[in-house]
């Protein structure tokens, strides 16, 4: 499936899809594997039969008791990374049918309705493969260390509340800070590469994930005492600027989050950012 | 290596980056005291993200209209049916409003009102709004929180983080009372190198075992796999059998799913086809072919009867009487009488939640849904160092408006600080959080559970430092590494014969270590939950012996030397078992009902024998738990019937609105 089509298997055919299903239907899942590092990659097929609201999570663990492939091969179970499988931790992205998203909250029957249909599971193609689905993701986190993505508080002793805030402020904040980390929005961007060599990492492309993490942290009245260090980060090479604006990252985003508005934030306070700098005489 | 460079420092270990494992690491390394943080999943993955309801506290709004951290106190020993240790909950529930402070300081965002202060909801167990809440997702937004302190701490390099590590022993040094536990032997998941790291002390937050029930609302990692290995290695596990079953999950093929209690507050029915065996789709039923299971059985509650009845009827009607959907274990939660928008409205947020997992919008098909496992009130038993409030008697129903008989101050209910707060009865060996069974007794109260968590980790990592610092033990730095290189060698020597298993295949089923955990979920699900019995329950363990046997044979399916999950699954299998036994046994010991513990053949509370905790001790001889019966921590607050029920009746019309589930 090209990258287009991929987009638009959108929530109108999953629906139809659903209503079709057939019950006590096989489903084909055709796996990209690797052994590790630097190791080739394979495909392998395993028939897996669909039980009553079967996920992508419950599929592989089938084929985890069950590895046998379609040509009667044994084999070992699939690694992939998995934790809540209720669509809040980000643990268990990767990429099904071409398009980059959690495989616990993907349901066979939006995907596969018919017996014998195809579904084609693929690590995501950003970050180093550590194992079949499982993918090497500390680069992602480090970013938000770059972009010191805390409130620095004085300390944990008891000082009273914090800032008060409007009730429509929280509400934005809100939808930002519902991030899971998970990094389809990454996958997605043409302009954010895969760079396994670590020295690298704080050069290269940060991403709508950290960026709009950035601006969280600066609305938060105490979080934005780092607001210029943020901002250096965001200015300089592997920054703002480096956004090709495609778009790819809202449009994947399982959460919603308003990731275009959040790079656009930025990018403003990247302009007078410079200006303040330049005025200071530090550009 | 990192840890090599500053072998001359004392340090602690923190296995768990939940919310507990991150309060402590947050407290012990701003006392300036280095901590490698090991995790399983990159902290901010950890299983804390699930909570949704809120976090209880004590505020000012509450506190003008009559309640206290007093009140939030006897409301929990009252939930928790009294099996709580008394003293460590007033200091938790009088910390709670500073903790709300601390976590809004941090940047958590919390609801607000229109005038910009904190929101608040009501929840079961109080006639009182006093849970905080930032979303349905409460749980994710506080965990975010404490891991971004802990990434500042980590870029500062005064913590260490090992993710993707999988704790496998605890070294513990001497024997009975001087057991002193010195370090951790750990396994790095990708290279599957293991490797013995020591600390001062070892504080253990690695949350619950719902996976010892196969399917549960638990994340994957919740085997409760490194409790049991503490306890193989003689760290006593207190009230295991107590094991909170919610009442309405969403069942799923590969676990159940939360949904908000709310949507019976909003006036969801819950009902199954009268007929026994009906096919006919939900809406094809008339309404005088339905069987409205609550409403019938409890005209006067209805569907809103208390958390554990609705339980349990709900499993009389499936698994006793047959008549789930489709002779499945699930019943009907039905919404399609209501007005779409409406639900919309109220409800948006848990029937998206639905729609996406199960596919059907519950504004026109009913739910189905089904009690699920949820939390573990049991743990790895802890002790403590009672505060200064030790009245002559204990207080007897407590009422709103009454004097509050003790301050809010800091070290009422606990001696601050002191070394022993929440440690094992393992020298040094710490539980913090869902895995230290000291909070809630019988029952924990929704919306309790984030606040014993971070509580532990604020409050009992100052005993941690303290422990360290003063208590007198030879540095860890200094011990003869002999004793490191042999832990190192006993997990190198299991893991060695687990991948060795995988060339002996015989390929029987029966030695599956899928199979094994899958028949483990199963039996330990229907016999020790909703309903126990004592014959089913010996059942349940006679069932257990024959799992061990074969998991004693198991073969493994995946014998790479690289990233294999396979292996890590099948050894925390073995350990489920374990855990899973003295569950079960600690269960057929009480004879008695009280809290999630109901047993048909003791249906009662009694409080002569068994007003106490339970106490399993794993005996390395026979593989199996010897349990003990030992005193409540108590002296504070008098025994009085439960009447969480008759509560919960009164509050019905004001209450049900807000009611969410956590």
């Amino acid at each position: 499936m090209s990258e287009a089509e991929a987009y638009a298997y959108d929530a109108e055919m999953r629906k139809a899809n659903r209503a079709k299903a057939v019950a006590g239907r096989s489903v084909i899942f055709k796996i990209k594997r690797c052994d590790g590092p630097n190791k080739p990659s394979r495909w392998e097929s395993f028939k897996v039969p669909i039980e009553e609201g079967a996920n992508v999570i419950s599929s592989l663990n089938w084929i985890a008791a069950n590895p046998v492939t379609v040509d009667g091969k044994k084999t070992t179970p699939v690694v992939w990374e998995s934790s809540c499988l209720e669509e809040v931790c980000g643990a268990c992205t990767m990429l099904i049918n071409g398009r980059v998203r959690q495989s616990c909250s993907c349901l066979i029957n939006e995907y596969a309705p018919r017996e014998g249909d195809v579904m084609t599971l693929e690590p995501m193609s950003k970050f180093p493969v550590i194992r079949d689905l499982w993918v090497d993701r500390a680069r992602l986190f480090h970013n938000l260390t770059r972009i010191k993505a805390w409130v620095p508080i004085d300390g944990t002793y008891n000082m009273g509340p914090g800032p008060k805030e409007s009730h429509d402020h929280q509400q934005m904040r809100y939808a930002l800070s519902e991030c899971m980390s998970c990094g389809c929005c990454l996958d997605a961007c043409p302009q954010f590469t895969k760079q396994e060599d670590e020295s690298k990492w704080d050069s290269s492309f940060i991403g709508a994930h950290a960026i709009s993490q950035a601006r969280y942290f600066n609305e938060h009245d105490t979080g934005k005492q780092l607001k210029a260090d943020r901002m250096d980060a965001l200015s300089g090479a592997g920054g703002i600027n480096d956004c090709g604006n495609a778009q790819n990252c809202v449009k994947v985003c399982p959460k919603g989050i308003p990731l275009t508005e959040s790079i656009g934030a930025i990018g403003r306070s990247a302009t007078i950012h410079a200006i303040k700098q330049f005025f200071q005489g530090k550009k | 290596m990192a840890d090599e460079k500053r072998a001359d420092e004392k340090r602690v270990i923190v296995v768990g980056g939940g919310l507990a494992g991150l309060a402590a690491t947050i407290r012990i390394a701003e006392a300036g005291m280095p901590v490698d943080l090991f995790s399983m999943v990159p902290v901010k993955r950890s299983h804390s993200v699930c909570a949704q309801g809120g976090i209880n506290a004590c505020n000012e709004v509450a506190r003008q209209q009559g309640y206290s951290e007093y009140q939030h106190f006897d409301e929990t020993l009252i939930g928790g049916d009294f099996l709580n240790d008394q003293h460590p909950v007033l200091e938790m529930t009088n910390w709670a409003p500073k903790i709300i402070d601390l976590l809004d300081r941090m940047g958590v965002p919390f609801n607000r009102s229109n005038e910009g202060f904190r929101d608040l909801r009501l929840f079961g167990g109080s006639l009182f709004k006093r849970t905080h809440f930032s979303g349905a997702t409460t749980g994710q937004q506080l965990l975010y929180a404490l891991d971004e302190q802990t990434r500042r701490f980590a870029a500062e390099g005064k913590v260490n983080k090992k993710e993707f590590w999988e704790f496998l022993w605890p070294i513990v040094e001497g024997a009975g009372e001087n057991a002193r536990c010195v370090g951790i032997v750990a396994q790095d998941m990708r290279t599957m190198q293991i490797q013995s790291f020591r600390a001062d002390a070892v504080v253990m937050a690695t949350g619950g075992c719902g996976l010892v029930f196969g399917k549960s609302t638990n994340s994957v990692i919740c085997t409760g796999g490194a409790a049991s290995r503490c306890y193989q290695a003689g760290a006593w596990y207190g009230n295991a059998e107590m094991i909170q079953v919610h009442p309405t999950a969403i069942p799923g093929a590969d676990k159940c799913r939360l949904m908000s209690e709310s949507a019976r507050g909003e006036g969801g029915r819950v009902w199954v086809p009268a007929k026994k065996g009906d096919t006919r789709k939900p809406r094809d039923i008339p309404e005088n072919e339905r069987y409205y299971i609550l409403e019938e059985r409890y005209p006067k509650y209805g569907n809103l009867v208390p958390r554990d009845i609705a339980t349990r009827e709900i499993f009389d009607v499936c698994v006793n009487e047959g008549m789930g959907i489709n002779g499945t274990n699930q019943v009907y939660l039905d919404l399609t009488h209501m007005d779409p928008d409406y639900l919309t409205e109220k409800l948006g947020g848990i029937l998206d939640i639905y729609e996406k997992f199960v596919g059907d919008d519950p504004r026109f098909t009913p739910m189905r849904i089904f009690p699920a496992v949820h939390y573990s009130m049991g743990g790895l038993w802890t002790t403590y160092t009672p505060g200064e409030y030790q009245p002559d008697s204990p207080i007897s129903g407590f009422k709103p408006g009454d004097p509050i008989p003790v301050g809010n101050e800091p070290g009422m209910g606990m001696e601050v600080g002191a070394h022993n707060n929440a440690m094992t009865n393992i020298t040094g060996l710490y539980a913090f959080g869902e895995v230290n069974f000291a909070y809630h007794g019988a029952t924990r109260l929704g919306a309790n559970a984030l606040l014993s968590c971070i509580f532990d980790g604020l409050c009992n990592g100052v005993s941690v430092v303290n422990f360290v610092r003063e208590g007198g033990h030879q540095p860890v730095f200094e011990l003869d590494q002999a004793v490191f290189d042999a832990a190192t060698k006993q997990e190198q020597d299991k893991h060695d014969k687990l991948l060795d298993s995988t060339s002996s295949g015989t390929g029987d089923r029966k030695l599956n270590p899928y199979q094994i955990a899958f028949e483990l979920g199963e039996e330990m699900n229907a016999a020790s939950t909703v309903v126990k019995t004592g014959p089913r329950l010996e059942k349940c363990l006679s069932k257990l012996d024959e799992l061990k046997e074969r998991y004693s044979k198991v073969e493994l399916g995946d014998g790479a030397m690289w990233t294999n999950q396979s292996l890590s699954f099948t050894r925390a299998v073995g350990d489920m078992i374990i855990i899973g036994e003295a569950i079960a046994k600690a269960g057929l010991l009480r004879e008695e009902s009280r809290g999630s513990h109901y047993r048909t053949d003791f249906p009662e509370r009694n409080d002569d024998k068994f007003w106490k905790a339970s106490v399993a001790k794993f005996n390395k001889d026979s593989g199996k738990s010897d349990i003990e019966f030992v005193d409540v921590k108590a002296g504070l607050v008098k025994l009085r019937p439960r009447d969480y029920g008759k509560t919960e009746s009164n509050a019905a019309p004001a209450q049900k609105e807000p009611v969410g589930a956590s």
